[in-house]
């Protein structure tokens, strides 16, 4: 919509259209051009009539009122309350765009987050800090992924004190009442809804609107971390409605479009959002950042997915196959990363054993599944026996290493044995990403008993 | 100083009016905020600008004050070790000064003016110098022996020079050009990044830049001043791999420029380097490294600037006559932030939006690197600059535009591959469809430098490898047991070179790096089996029980073997398993 004879508007500005009904409804500027103004509106422009309407620029950006009372509240993609509850009395006011943090002043991630699932702890740990998305598809239960992470998530210290500072903070974009409604109703079952601030821009809501909420989730997020040295999880569900909202402001704005009719700059865009995630020098706290999207087709080279991986510190790929096969959670463990998992891993952190069993587990199952579809070619018999090994482990490391279903909680240790336990399938001379030294203190095979205290 | 008001803002696009007096490209402050940013364009009295910082908050009729000058960065003692954001603000002092956010428009000199430097004068009153003799020295890092040079273009004599202590502004002494005017010289100048440095001659690339990679170094070498690319898509280990070069580079200086990539990278650098040690001096790595750092959070336009500022302050060292290796992380990002701005210009784009100079544009960067005689007076100082750029294609898909148009420039092509990563074989450098058009070039290098059989040695290992990927085919069709025993060893051995030799534990204190002795020492323990192997099964000794020999695990892991006295264990390894496949062979008969 384009606003003329105004003077004075600063750019990125918000403003409040008046209805000659007296309704309000708020756009932001797009473009400043001499006197007139390009503004997006965030509502529908049904009846807005260009006689009678009026314009009012409020000095300001997009804000949002920051308090520590926002836990335990349900808010609009905008930032009202929508619980029934009373406004919050902010402790201030902050831009939902947010700074970019000084590189010099970060914090390198490095502690190791549990979340009880093997896939993840054992082969692409999450640390504190990290921006770890969940690359899913229409019909895959991310949801449940997501909320079983958000139920165990926990930093392993012997005080056990790191409770109290923990706080959720979820937002949802285009998602369906069913699909909220399964995230609040986890929440409240397992009692985490009082420490979770909840952003919600439902699939009927205004489609401009989801271009903010994230940012309001992420800006509350901020003042949680920062301000009050919290350890924050944010949940983003999901990323594709966030970029087909951008794509429809850009077709708005006319400006030349990248691939699949997105913008230009939408890695820039993302990159403002997933970048937020982090520790800064100057403060306890942690913003943990797990965005879910659906892969459209499940294309993983689709732009959204695929600028994502390049911004985010590794993927939580998840597979139409294995769920199809009843693995769960689906984790599609070869294509799945964290970059962060080496800081993360080792003595004092999980144990001395965690990196060579972890890459140990990768290529001998890249290798298992390589030797299982020569076996659909040509036949069992056209295998050598070392790849009959394989291919035997790459079905009981499906069965139940990754197979674990949404409600069993294990502890590294457990992951870390039942890797060796799997990995006694194969014989020693295959396992060459392992010291021999960790070889002979943890592998307990059944011929020879004797070594088997060795392993604690 | 002129003046002009803001007409139109989108985005970091500002269009200012009553600009007719301004130069193309030079630096404006923009609004009441003093954001920084550079004319790219005008149209009579209007001038387009774009703008270094976030633009939100600028009306119409903000001032908008040129500075006369065009973007310059300033080259100067303090540079090494600092970390910068695009236009060379150092983000530690800003840290230091606003906290751990970066807020707009603030103004920071890049280099420290109170601390002083202990100057040690080579010319003496006198003198006759021209541009880029050097004056003297300056110790900035254990590693780093600050040469002062005469600014390029300046051609007199030295009317004084003294020796001491000085901050970078401070007068060390005085030249008088030929034109008879009489100017101060300072540890301090200023170049224009957009501006190439220029230098007396470039001299073809025919030394090998030693990586300690041994996938690099022996399959793929660079040379110094070479140029190399690094395409992968995301999860394949590019920044691995960059980090990798960074470290273990052998050459005087690295300019790492982080563009557009995460904000932990960048920290990780400045974690880690400080611990790692140099393997030829043994000082801290960090010594040698300046850090270009514009984060995919920091604003777009910054992005574009970065890389210039990398390789300006690279150009700088190289005349000093050092060898630098700038490496830029990614130049996808760089290209994307060109994209935005064409856009917003209202260009009409190229392939895939992007802008029709795209090519010539990365030419020009890329044409920036080479080994090169430096300006100045003495004979033959040579300085070299080494671009390796990594490319972040969409998708993984190296036919998008900008791939291509890098290809086409860059002489070595690390192509990775994610089927490898999921393998968790790292480097994931795919070796069938990666090349170094330096390779022929430097074959006299390697045998003169390292082992006359050098590249006999490497030439037989990539026909191995060859090899395999068309038996694969085979086997895929009808089976492993329909191959013969020959060919069953190749497969074998191939496997054990990709890996026993190719793949390299970045995160291993033995193996992160490897020198040139070791890695041939490791392909000829490797190739060596082979050799013995194929003689036992000449001898009819049974393939299974070859492959399956114990001392193929030793093999395995002799590349964890410390680089000191490793030349005896190979030799053991390789005797044992000499003696154990003429056993086999023995039983067979």
């Amino acid at each position: 919509m384009l606003v003329k004879h105004v003077d004075n508007v600063k750019y990125d500005e918000l403003g409040e259209i008046t209805l000659p009904g007296g309704e309000v409804r708020r756009c932001r500027v797009l473009e400043i051009n001499g006197t007139n103004v390009l503004v997006q509106l965030f509502e529908s422009a049904a009846g807005i009539n260009p006689a009678e309407s009026s314009v009012r620029f409020l000095g300001h950006g997009v804000e949002l009122g920051v308090s520590k009372d926002m836990l335990g509240r349900v808010f609009s993609g905008m930032g009202e309350p929508i619980d029934g509850g009373p406004r919050l009395i902010p402790e201030r006011m902050s831009d939902v765009n947010g700074t970019p943090i000084n590189p010099s002043a970060r914090v390198y991630p490095s502690e190791f987050i549990q979340t009880g699932i093997s896939t993840i702890d054992g082969l692409n740990t999450l640390v504190r800090g990290q921006k770890l998305p969940i690359f899913s598809g229409s019909g895959l239960p991310h949801a449940n992924l997501a909320a079983q992470i958000t139920r165990q998530a926990k930093v392993r210290s012997e005080s056990g004190t790191d409770d109290t500072k923990f706080a959720v903070v979820f937002a949802a974009v285009g998602i369906t009442f069913e699909e909220a409604d399964f995230f609040i109703s986890d929440f409240r079952r397992t009692g985490a809804l009082d420490r979770t601030v909840l952003f919600i821009n439902l699939a009927s809501d205004p489609a401009i609107e989801r271009i903010t909420t994230p940012r309001m989730a992420l800006t509350a997020a901020e003042y949680l971390a920062f301000d009050l040295d919290m350890h924050v999880l944010v949940i983003i569900t999901d990323i594709t409605n966030y970029a087909e909202a951008l794509r429809e402001v850009s077709a708005a704005r006319k400006e030349v479009p990248g691939r699949r009719g997105y913008p230009g700059y939408l890695y820039t865009d993302l990159a403002t959002m997933y970048e937020r995630a982090g520790r800064k020098a100057t403060s306890d706290g942690s913003i943990t950042l797990i965005p879910i999207l659906s892969m459209p087709e499940d294309d993983k080279t689709h732009p959204i997915p695929d600028l994502t991986g390049y911004i985010t510190e590794g993927q939580i790929i998840l597979s139409r196959e294995m769920y199809r096969k009843g693995v769960l959670p689906p984790v599609d463990v070869l294509p799945s990363l964290s970059r962060l998992k080496d800081k993360g891993i080792g003595p004092g952190k999980t144990r001395e054993d965690h990196k060579g069993v972890m890459n140990q587990l990768f290529s001998s199952y890249a290798r298992g599944k390589e030797a299982k579809e020569l076996m659909v070619v040509l036949g069992e018999a056209a295998l050598t026996p070392i790849d009959r090994l394989y291919a035997r482990f790459a079905d009981e490391f499906e069965a139940r290493y990754i197979n674990q279903g949404f409600n069993e909680n294990r502890s590294i240790e457990e992951t870390l044995d039942l890797g060796w336990e799997l990995l006694s399938i194969l014989p020693n001379s295959e396992l060459k990403r392992i010291k021999p030294d960790m070889i002979a203190k943890y592998m307990k095979r059944p011929e020879n008993a004797d070594s088997e205290k060795a392993g604690e | 100083m002129i003046e002009g008001k803001i007409l139109k803002v989108s985005g970091p696009l500002v269009i200012a009016e009553g600009m007719r007096e301004a130069n193309m490209f030079d630096v404006v402050r923009v609004g009441s905020s003093e954001l920084i940013g550079e004319i790219i364009e005008i149209h009579g009295d209007k001038a387009s600008i774009q703008v270094y910082e976030e633009t939100a908050g600028l009306a119409r009729g903000d001032l908008v004050i040129s500075s006369g000058a065009p973007l310059s960065v300033e080259l100067g003692p303090g540079m090494m070790t600092n970390i910068y954001d695009g236009i060379q603000r150092p983000l530690r002092r800003l840290y230091e000064m606003t906290g751990p956010n970066l807020i707009k428009g603030i103004q920071v000199e890049a280099l420290d003016r109170a601390k002083k430097w202990s100057f040690n004068p080579k010319v003496s009153a006198g003198d006759r110098v021209v541009g880029g003799d050097i004056l003297g020295e300056v110790k900035e890092t254990v590693l780093v022996n600050h040469r002062i040079m005469l600014p390029l273009g300046w051609d007199g004599e030295i009317i004084e020079i003294s020796a001491g202590d000085f901050t970078v502004e401070e007068k060390i002494g005085v030249v008088r050009l030929k034109s008879g005017e009489e100017r101060k010289l300072t540890l301090m100048q200023k170049w224009p990044v957009r501006i190439a440095r220029p230098f007396k001659e470039k001299l073809p690339p025919n030394e090998l830049m030693v990586t300690g990679q041994r996938n690099v170094d022996s399959f793929f070498p660079i040379a110094k001043g070479g140029t190399a690319c690094i395409p992968g898509p995301f999860g394949s280990g590019k920044t691995v791999v960059q980090h990798q070069l960074a470290k273990w580079s052998a050459v005087d200086i690295v300019i790492y420029v982080g563009c557009g990539e995460r904000g932990n990278e960048m920290t990780d650098v400045l974690n880690e380097f400080p611990r790692l040690k140099d393997p030829k001096s043994g000082e801290s790595l960090m010594e040698r490294i300046v850090l270009i750092a514009n984060t995919s959070d920091m604003p777009v336009a910054a992005r574009e600037a970065s890389i210039y500022t990398g390789i300006t302050i690279a150009e700088y060292f190289r005349d000093m006559g050092y060898t630098v290796a700038v490496i830029a992380d990614s130049t996808s990002r760089w290209v994307e932030a060109l994209r935005e701005m064409s856009g917003r210009l209202e260009e009409m784009p190229g392939d895939e939006g992007y802008p029709a100079y795209l090519t010539s544009r990365l030419a020009q960067f890329y044409e920036r690197a080479g080994m090169v005689v430096c300006s100045g007076s003495d004979e033959r100082r040579i300085g070299a600059i080494s671009a390796i750029g990594a490319v972040s294609p969409q998708g993984g898909d190296i036919s998008e535009p900008v791939s291509q148009a890098t290809l086409r420039i860059v002489k070595v092509f690390w192509g990775l591959d994610s089927a490898l990563a999921y393998r968790r074989h790292f480097p994931a450098i795919n070796w069938l469809n990666s090349y170094s058009l330096y390779k022929d070039r430097l074959a006299p290098w390697f045998t003169e430098n390292c082992a006359p059989g050098w590249n006999e040695n490497v030439a037989t290992a990539m026909k191995m490898l060859q090899h395999e990927s068309e038996l694969e085919e085979i086997v895929k069709l009808v089976g492993v047991d329909a191959l013969s025993p020959e060919d069953r060893l190749v497969l074998e051995v191939s496997r054990s070179i990709r890996e026993d030799f190719l793949q390299q534990d970045a995160l291993d204190d033995a193996d992160a790096y490897c020198s040139l002795d070791k890695q041939y020492n490791l392909l000829s323990l490797v190739l060596g089996f082979y050799e013995a192997a194929k003689k036992a099964i000449a001898n009819g000794a049974d393939i299974q029980a070859v492959a399956d020999l114990p001392v193929r695990e030793d093999i395995g892991r002799a590349k964890f073997i410390p680089e000191a006295g490793h030349k005896a264990e190979f030799d053991a390894i390789l005797a044992a398993a000499e003696a154990a496949l003429a056993k086999l062979a023995e039983q067979a008969e």
